[in-house]
């Protein structure tokens, strides 16, 4: 999942897509996890992060994840 | 050292729900730190609500409708310039502005008036009824459009382009329809309102943006700020809107300006469909309502154009704030009835 480049992501969780002029909120887990993206750490390194901090099983790790990143692609952030 | 102060009139004094852009130009021009100066308003209507905005406009002056003519215009404004002694006029109704592009000539020979204005072949050239085809030359998608005369043509147009279809005026004013009584519906309101022809047009789905730009008549862009409609009004009015940073549409401006070589102020209407098409809807040959965007976003076009008119340096606008927002609101004013009754008995407050 690799953000795009331009998106600006602020520490409340407010997101701002520069070219469309989209905002979104996140809650604090999405913007844990989309700051690691925009870091450039891949799913791998996301999925230890998560399993490291936090009380989680793989397959609930796999279904939410999938379901962000999906919703992400919609709202047009990730690359394709 | 002082600086020098302009005597500035300009038009688009009415901040009503589908606003002029007057208070937007008048904002921007008074912010400059090189040149103050004194704003002289022309109104068409005693109730357009910037005459009675003392922190806007000094004097205003009412002037006669475009359709009285260029000769009426003329007298009128040689009165106003003996008073006022103006340095530039700025025109901001595209009904307006023919009178005015024929008038340029002859105000700045004979009353060394500054005006910066698109020429008239640019200027019939970007008319809704003949915007396919300069869409065609330059290179830019614009959906299809035929004008119309008759009420009865609609069928056949309908037929060719398909439902949805837009039906706009000539100058202001549009609406989707759905079916071949609302297209003639609006036919009728629209072009009892605004004459013929009535422009119908295939109607494009998706995302409205907008750009505020300049060009120096020469084929290059002196600045552009683009801008994504948030709130939209029932007159399809942006009601709030933030600047956006879509290389795209930089790059269709460009192209725009390039092609026409466009002399001024223009705002282009732009729609981006669910495939990343950008297709062109419209171009106002002025500044938009929303134009003092520009200048909060760090573009101050307006008073670019006043150097420009004033022969005063001026270096082309390079970037500008993305993510910067307008917000419009509406307010009453309390007035006193002398004000009122200065502009409607002697045409000047």
């Amino acid at each position: 999942m690799k953000l795009k480049r331009n998106i600006a992501i602020s520490d409340s969780g407010f997101v701002f897509n520069p070219s469309t002029g989209d905002s979104y909120s996140l809650n604090p887990v999405g913007l844990e996890i989309l700051t690691l993206a925009k870091a450039q750490k891949n799913k791998d390194e996301i999925r230890q992060y998560m399993l490291d901090n936090y009380l989680l099983d793989l397959d609930t790790f796999e279904k939410d994840f999938d379901d962000f990143a999906n919703m992400l692609d919609h709202f047009n952030l990730i690359e394709k | 050292m002082s600086k020098p102060v302009f005597n500035i009139a300009l038009t688009g004094l009415n901040a009503i729900d589908s606003p002029g852009s007057g208070s937007g130009v008048i904002r921007s021009l008074r912010e400059p730190k090189d040149f103050d100066v004194r704003i002289i308003g022309l109104a068409y209507e005693n109730l357009e609500p910037c005459i009675y905005m003392p922190h806007l406009v000094d004097k205003t002056y009412r002037i006669p409708y475009p359709s009285e003519g260029q000769e009426a215009l003329l007298e009128r404004l040689r009165y106003i310039h003996a008073q006022e002694n103006l340095h530039i006029i700025f025109p901001n109704f595209d009904s307006e502005l023919y009178n005015f592009i024929k008038l340029e000539k002859k105000l700045a020979d004979e009353m060394q008036i500054k005006m910066l204005l698109p020429t008239l072949e640019q200027f019939e050239s970007r008319h809704k009824a003949v915007l396919y085809e300069f869409g065609e030359k330059a290179g830019i998608k614009v959906p299809k459009a035929k004008p119309v005369f008759s009420a009865m043509e609609i069928a056949k147009i309908a037929y060719d382009f398909r439902f949805p279809l837009v039906v706009k005026g000539k100058y202001y004013e549009a609406a989707v329809t759905y079916t071949i009584e609302q297209a003639q519906q609006h036919f009728h309101k629209i072009s009892a309102k605004w004459g013929l022809p009535i422009l119908l047009q295939e109607f494009v789905h998706g995302t409205e943006l907008n750009v505020c730009g300049i060009g120096d008549g020469k084929g290059n862009l002196l600045g552009a700020v683009s801008m994504r409609k948030l709130y939209i009004t029932d007159k399809g009015k942006a009601w709030a809107g933030i600047t956006i940073d879509d290389d795209e549409l930089t790059d269709l401006t460009q192209k725009f300006v390039e092609k026409s070589h466009w002399k001024g102020g223009f705002e282009l209407e732009i729609i981006r469909n669910g495939n990343g098409e950008y297709y062109l809807l419209e171009i106002n040959p002025r500044f938009p309502a929303w134009s003092y965007l520009t200048t909060g976003a760090g573009q101050n076009q307006a008073a670019l154009l006043v150097n420009m008119a004033m022969g005063l340096p001026y270096e082309p606008f390079t970037s500008y704030e993305v993510g910067k927002m307008f917000i419009r609101f509406s307010e009453d004013m309390v007035v006193d009835l002398q004000d009122f009754e200065k502009i409607s008995t002697f045409g000047e407050k």
